[in-house]
């Protein structure tokens, strides 16, 4: 039992978090009466534990926990779709480039050795605000500077797989170069692509909030945790509740998610380690 | 190592290149810059004057060529707000992001590698329960909110720190804790892990055989053969620090490249982007090539590799 939560604990941990996050997010009309984006003046920046309003209100008298919840609602959103997208779309790129090491794979290969020299965040910032703000063009400029991961690492080890005898002994029995990819390449290399995945969706949660909270990305009146962040910075001196439970539940997802990162890679594979 | 070196040197340059290039371009289909930059009532005949004037009327490709020679000669233009030159107002701001950086970087090393040292050596222990505790929190607790929180406690409440500015050494403090917190709490479980690897080894059981005292076992014989996973992630987040920078210099109004660089991308001022660009990723691979260089000194097999 000691040794199962010394192994499992913390993956436990993560789950527990991860799944009152999700339950959140799907239940939140369910959990709250109120409408996130129902303004009420009169009712404006009341304290956390007024009747009603467990989390007290914002300055426009909108309901902080209704908001909070409806933005994990946002937060996952964004995550799911940017990690499915790169996920997709870069472990593709490199497992043909790794398959096929032609000059098409060693160009993309010099395109991702560019794109890592510069930080994620500027990047997606600097995109963000060139293709445009809004929930869609925040989740294209997350993955535009995020699919390049995924293609390193895929192509790196499909590098050493395709040189293992199965795959060979495949190839000899005819077998067409579809069917040897995704049937054969592609199974040994998914852990990889899941661990991996895992560990990007909290980066891709914080990046979109700080990029919300630089005036970038999600646009209020939209309830995310990163535009309702960076609306609390003019209320600090007067509410603070503003600025901490949207950044709490921020922080409790992204603790839930890494816990269950790290417990993914330590059970699938013990050569990644962070 | 000068045949490498100057291979490396040359990748950098290319690289610096392409990301001016990718930029430029994303910079001309984001649409037209002047439309864009100017206000909505601008009258037409002003705004084709605007356009002539600083040459976006010609073909694509004579821009792009023309940026591409003014670049090389370290002319990016004119800051579209400012009026001035734009490497010059970028190069201004560098030295106060690479003060915070730097403390930050040092803050990073004084606080992680004693800890993961010390929860390796003392694995299991309160130590590093609540030493790897701490890092898997601070991993998780983005930047920009412990900072917010920060100024709550620490300048509201307090009034103990300034809430952000450039100015004496209490200016530096919030900034620095915040902008270290994420790179501290990484680089502490790589030296733990790290460190756990190298204690491992024969040759630390070697020198704990002969009656080498503890202190010069962890740190001459397994410090050392553990630095390079600890050198090549601080490394890697030399450059995210000039990332993290961007949003710490924003809550905590420093007045850095960062800063700029955010101010620049909502004006829609793009030669002030273009030239941060450029200065962001000169400063990033040449932060990645010092790193390679410290690599050979650490490891002479890498240095052998290199030279092949």
């Amino acid at each position: 039992m000691t040794r199962f939560l010394a192994r499992h604990g913390r993956g436990l941990v993560g789950v527990t978090i991860a799944s009152l996050v999700i339950v959140a997010a799907v239940a939140a009309p369910l959990l709250v009466p109120h409408d996130p984006l129902q303004s009420d003046f009169a009712a404006g920046l009341q304290p956390p534990g007024t009747p009603g309003h467990p989390l007290g209100t914002d300055q426009l008298g909108r309901d902080l926990l209704a908001r909070v919840l409806y933005g994990a609602r946002i937060a996952l959103f964004i995550g799911v779709c940017c990690v499915l997208l790169t996920a997709i779309v870069g472990g593709l790129l490199g497992l043909l480039a790794g398959y096929f090491e032609g000059w098409p794979g060693a160009v993309l290969m010099r395109v991702a050795d560019v794109q890592l020299s510069f930080p994620f965040i500027l990047l997606a910032l600097t995109i963000n605000a060139i293709v445009g703000l809004g929930l869609r063009n925040i989740i294209v400029s997350l993955s535009v500077a995020g699919w390049v991961v995924y293609a390193r690492v895929v192509r790196g080890e499909v590098l050493s797989v395709k040189e293992r005898d199965f795959v060979h002994a495949a190839q000899a029995l005819g077998l067409g170069r579809g069917r040897l990819l995704f049937r054969h390449v592609l199974p040994n290399v998914t852990p990889s692509i899941v661990i991996l995945a895992s560990l990007q969706f909290a980066q891709f949660i914080v990046a979109e909030a700080a990029i919300s909270f630089l005036g970038f990305g999600v646009q209020p009146p939209t309830a995310a945790w990163g535009s309702m962040l960076s609306e609390s910075r003019d209320y600090l001196f007067v509410a603070w509740w503003l600025a901490a439970f949207p950044g709490a539940a921020l922080a409790l997802t992204a603790l839930g998610i890494n816990l269950v990162g790290d417990w993914l890679r330590d059970v699938l594979d013990p050569r990644f380690r962070v | 190592m000068r045949a490498y070196l100057l291979s490396r040197l040359g990748q950098t340059v290319l690289v610096v290149f392409l990301s001016l290039t990718a930029v430029f371009f994303l910079v001309r289909l984001g649409g037209d810059p002047v439309l864009l930059f100017l206000p909505m009532d601008i009258q037409a005949k002003d705004l084709n004057e605007f356009r002539q004037r600083l040459g976006f009327n010609d073909p694509l490709a004579v821009q792009y060529g023309r940026f591409i020679t003014r670049a090389v000669h370290g002319d990016f233009g004119e800051s579209l707000r400012y009026r001035r030159d734009a490497l010059g107002l970028v190069l201004e701001r560098l030295p106060a992001t690479l003060s915070l950086a730097g403390s930050a970087l040092l803050l990073t090393f004084c606080v992680a590698v004693p800890v993961g040292v010390l929860s390796a050596v003392r694995r299991g222990s309160l130590v590093d329960f609540v030493g790897m505790g701490g890092a898997v929190l601070g991993q998780a607790v983005p930047g920009f909110w412990l900072g917010l929180m920060m100024i709550y406690f620490f300048s509201v409440r307090l009034g103990w720190l300034p809430t952000g500015g450039m100015g004496g050494p209490l200016h530096f403090v919030m900034p620095c804790v915040v902008l270290a917190s994420f790179y501290a709490a990484r680089l502490a479980r790589i030296t733990r892990s790290s460190v756990l690897d190298t204690l491992n080894e024969e040759y630390v059981l070697t020198a704990r055989a002969k009656g080498l005292g503890e202190p010069v076992v962890i740190g001459k014989h397994t410090l050392k053969n553990s630095a390079i996973p600890i050198v090549t992630l601080a490394g890697l987040d030399t450059g995210q620090l000039l990332g993290g920078a961007v949003i710490t210099e924003t809550i905590f109004a420093w007045p850095g490249l960062g800063r700029l660089t955010v101010q620049a991308l909502l004006n829609r001022d793009f030669p002030v982007v273009l030239a941060a660009v450029f200065v962001f990723s000169v400063t990033y691979t040449l932060m990645n090539l010092l790193v390679d260089v410290l690599y050979g000194w650490l490891d002479p097999r890498t240095r052998a590799r290199a030279r092949a």
